[in-house]
C-alpha cells in the first residue's frame, strides 16, 4: 500500500510532546513511530524524551579526524626533517619531537574540525532535498509534526493532532 | 539589574527585527561603509606608490623593518580572540547573555583573522614572494625549518581561521534556513537556499547540530589560546632584549581577550544602533560584557606588573635596560600612555554609572583599543630601537607615510568586511535568542509566585 506524508502544525510544545506520546501509545496500523518526524524553530533536548534516545555519531567521526589530522602532520613534518641529507643537522636530533608537538597539535585540532564537519553533513542528512510537506512556520515560531503512513492510517492521525489542537493539518497530494 | 531580553517578545517579531537588519539599515550605515572604502582607498594608493617608488619608502632600510606592520598583525590577531570567548568558552558555561551578541563577535574573529592574515603579505614587501610561507620543500628538498615559530604561525593562523570560518558558517545554518523562508526573490534567495543546505529544523538535524557545535567549541578554545601563545613565541624565542619573556605567551593572550572585548564593545553600541537592534542587544547584556572586559583588564594588568618584575629581578642587564628605555626614553609617551589607556582607563568600567552610558563606553572602548595596539607597538619598536649592540641603536626612527597609511586602511578593510557582513548574514542569531526568550519564559512559569512556596 502506498505511503503518504501528513504534517501538522502547533504552536505549543507542549500540545506537539502529547501529540507525539499519544501517537507512540496509539498503535495505529500502518505507521512506524521512527517514521516520524519532529521539526521545530529552536532545539528541544526535552524531545527525546517522547522519541526515545537515538544515536548521534558525530563524536566518532571527530575522533578520527583529530587522530588522522595529528599523524598526518607529525608524519609529514618528521618525514620532511628526516630528509637530513639535505638539511645538515649538526648533531641536533633530527626529529625534535618538542617543536614538531605544536604542529601535531594544530594539525589534530584541524583535522578534528574539518572531520567533523563532514560527520555532521552525514549524520544530519545535509545537503538535503525538501520533504515533501514543509511549511516555513516551522522556522518562525511552530512546531511541525511529520508522518508518514497507510492511506487508512490519515484519519487516526487527524484525530489526533486535531484533538491536541494543532493549527493546521498539510496532506500530501495523492500520487 | 534590569532582564538581559523580554520574555514576551514573539518569535515571529524575532525573526522580523533581525530580516529587517538585511534591508534597512540607518543612514549611518552607509556612511560608515563610505569612510572605510576611502580608508581602504588610503591603504591601496600606499601600497601602489611602494610598489612605483622602492621598498625604501616604507622605512624598510633601516633597522625597524617590518616593526609597524607585525605589531598591527598581532593586534588584529588578537582582536579575533573574543569571538572565541564568547561563542566557546561562554558557551561551554552555559551563559546565555550572549545569545544576542556572539554572531558578530565570530564574524569578527573571522575578519581580524583575514586582516591578520594581510599583514603577512604586507609585511614581506613583496607580494609576489608571498608563497615562501607555505611549507613546502625549495628545488634542493629542503624544507621550511619547522622548529621556527614563524612556521608554527602559518600553521596555527591557517587553522585558526579555517575552523573560525567553519564554526561561524555551521551555527548559521538555521537561521539561513529562516532567511531562506522569508525572502522570496532575487540573489540573496538563491545565496540562503544554497547555504542553508536545506535544514528544515528537525530532530534529527539539531540532535547531530548540537554535538557538533558543542565539539567545535571545545576544539575552539584550545586553539585560540595555542594561537596567540604561537605568536607570543615569535619573540619569546628570539633572545632581543624586551622579548625574551618567559611569560609572554599568557600576556599575548590575556591582552587578546582584552582587546577583543573592547571591540565588541565597540561593534555592539554601533551595531545597535545601525540596525536598530535595541531589543537585543541590551543594556544588561551590556552591563555584563563591560565587567568581564574589566576584569581581562585587571588580568592583563597583573599580568604586565609580573612581566615588568620578572625583567626587573631577573638580573638581566640587557633586558633591564629595555625596559628603562621605554619609560623613559623616545618611546616614554607611548608606553605610559598604553599603561594609561590599558590598566588606568578600564578602572571607569568598575562604576556602574559607566558600564550602561553607551557615549562613554563608546568612547572609551575605543581608547582602550588605542592602548592595546601601543602594547603591541611597544612590544616591538623599543626592541629594534635599543638592541644588544650599541651600533644598531636607532632611537629617531619613526614610521613612514605608507606605513601609517597602510596600517590606516587595514581598519577600512576590517570594518568593509564586517559591516557587509552584517547586511548580507543575520548578525543576531534568531535561533539562539528564540531558545533565551523560550528558556527565560519557562524558568518564570516555573517560579514559585511568593517567596516561601516551596
Amino acid at each position: 500500500m502506498s505511503k503518504r506524508h501528513l504534517l501538522a502544525l502547533f504552536n505549543d510544545f507542549d500540545e506537539a510532546v502529547a501529540a507525539i506520546a499519544e501517537l507512540r501509545g496509539s498503535n495505529i496500523k500502518g505507521f512506524d513511530i521512527d517514521d516520524m518526524i519532529l521539526k521545530s524553530p529552536i532545539e528541544h533536548p526535552e524531545v527525546e524524551e517522547v522519541l526515545g534516545d537515538k544515536p548521534v555519531n558525530v563524536q566518532w567521526f571527530t575522533l578520527v579526524g583529530a587522530c588522522m589530522g595529528g599523524l598526518l602532520a607529525f608524519f609529514l613534518v618528521a618525514s620532511a626533517q628526516a630528509n637530513f641529507f639535505s638539511q645538515i643537522k649538526g648533531g641536533k636530533p633530527i626529529v625534535p619531537l618538542p617543536p614538531d608537538f605544536v604542529l601535531t597539535y594544530e594539525m589534530f585540532i584541524l583535522g578534528g574540525v574539518f572531520i567533523t564537519i563532514l560527520g555532521f553533513l552525514i549524520c544530519a542528512g545535509l545537503p538535503a532535498k525538501r520533504s515533501p510537506l514543509y511549511s516555513a512556520k516551522v522556522s518562525e515560531d511552530q512546531i511541525g509534526i511529520l508522518v508518514k503512513g497507510d492511506e487508512s492510517a490519515l484519519v487516526a492521525f487527524k484525530t489526533i493532532f486535531v484533538k491536541h489542537k494543532a493549527l493546521e493539518i498539510q496532506e500530501e497530494a495523492r500520487k | 539589574m534590569g532582564k538581559d531580553i523580554r520574555e514576551d517578545i514573539a518569535w515571529a517579531q524575532i525573526n522580523k527585527d533581525v530580516l529587517k537588519s538585511l534591508e534597512s539599515p540607518r543612514r549611518m550605515y552607509w556612511v560608515i561603509l563610505f569612510i572605510a572604502i576611502a580608508m581602504i582607498g588610503v591603504a591601496v594608493g600606499s601600497e601602489v606608490y611602494q610598489y612605483q617608488t622602492g621598498m625604501g619608502v616604507s622605512n624598510k632600510n633601516n633597522s625597524h623593518v617590518w616593526g609597524l606592520y607585525i605589531a598591527t598583525f598581532i593586534f588584529w590577531i588578537g582582536m579575533s580572540h573574543s569571538g572565541t570567548l564568547l561563542s566557546a568558552i561562554l558557551h561551554l558555561m552555559h551563559a546565555d547573555w550572549r545569545k544576542p551578541i556572539y554572531r558578530f563577535a565570530e564574524a569578527m574573529t573571522t575578519f581580524s583573522l583575514m586582516t591578520a592574515g594581510l599583514f603577512v603579505l604586507v609585511h614581506l614587501g613583496r607580494l609576489w614572494m608571498v608563497y615562501y610561507v607555505m611549507p613546502y620543500p625549495n628545488e634542493r628538498w629542503v624544507w621550511p625549518n619547522f622548529q621556527s615559530p614563524l612556521v608554527w604561525d602559518m600553521f596555527a593562523i591557517a587553522t585558526y581561521l579555517s575552523s573560525s570560518v567553519l564554526f561561524l558558517y555551521v551555527g548559521m545554518i538555521p537561521d539561513l534556513a529562516i532567511c531562506r523562508d522569508n525572502i522570496h526573490a532575487g540573489w540573496r534567495k538563491k545565496l540562503y537556499t544554497v547555504m542553508s543546505l536545506g535544514w528544515e529544523g528537525t530532530d534529527r538535524q539539531w540532535r547531530n547540530f548540537r554535538i557538533t557545535y558543542l565539539t567545535i567549541a571545545c576544539f575552539l578554545i584550545p586553539l585560540a589560546v595555542s594561537v596567540h601563545s604561537i605568536v607570543a613565541s615569535d619573540f619569546a624565542m628570539s633572545n632581543m632584549p624586551g622579548w625574551h619573556v618567559t611569560s609572554f605567551p599568557p600576556y599575548f593572550v590575556a591582552g587578546a581577550l582584552y582587546s577583543g572585548c573592547a571591540a565588541i564593545i565597540t561593534l555592539f553600541i554601533i551595531l545597535r544602533y545601525v540596525f536598530k537592534f535595541e531589543e537585543y542587544m541590551t543594556l544588561p547584556i551590556m552591563k555584563k560584557l563591560v565587567r568581564l572586559t574589566f576584569a581581562i583588564a585587571m588580568v592583563w594588568t597583573y599580568l604586565n606588573l609580573i612581566e615588568f618584575a620578572s625583567v626587573w629581578y631577573g638580573h638581566d642587564q640587557t633586558a633591564k635596560d629595555q625596559l628603562i628605555f621605554k619609560a623613559t626614553g623616545p618611546y616614554a609617551p607611548f608606553f605610559w600612555a598604553m599603561i594609561f589607556f590599558g590598566s588606568i582607563l578600564p578602572l571607569m568600567l568598575a562604576f556602574k554609572r559607566f558600564q550602561t552610558h553607551l557615549p562613554i563606553l563608546f568612547i572609551v572602548s575605543i581608547l582602550l583599543n588605542v592602548g592595546m595596539w601601543l602594547e603591541r607597538w611597544m612590544i616591538i619598536a623599543p626592541s629594534f630601537a635599543h638592541g644588544h649592540y650599541p651600533w644598531t641603536w636607532d632611537h629617531d626612527q619613526w614610521p613612514s607615510l605608507v606605513q601609517w597609511g597602510i596600517v590606516f586602511g587595514s581598519f577600512g578593510w576590517f570594518t568593509l568586511l564586517f559591516m557587509v557582513f552584517c547586511k548580507v548574514f543575520p548578525s543576531v542569531s534568531m535561533y539562539e535568542v528564540k531558545e533565551m526568550v523560550y528558556h527565560r519564559s519557562l524558568a518564570l512559569k516555573h517560579k514559585p509566585a511568593v517567596k516561601g512556596d516551596y
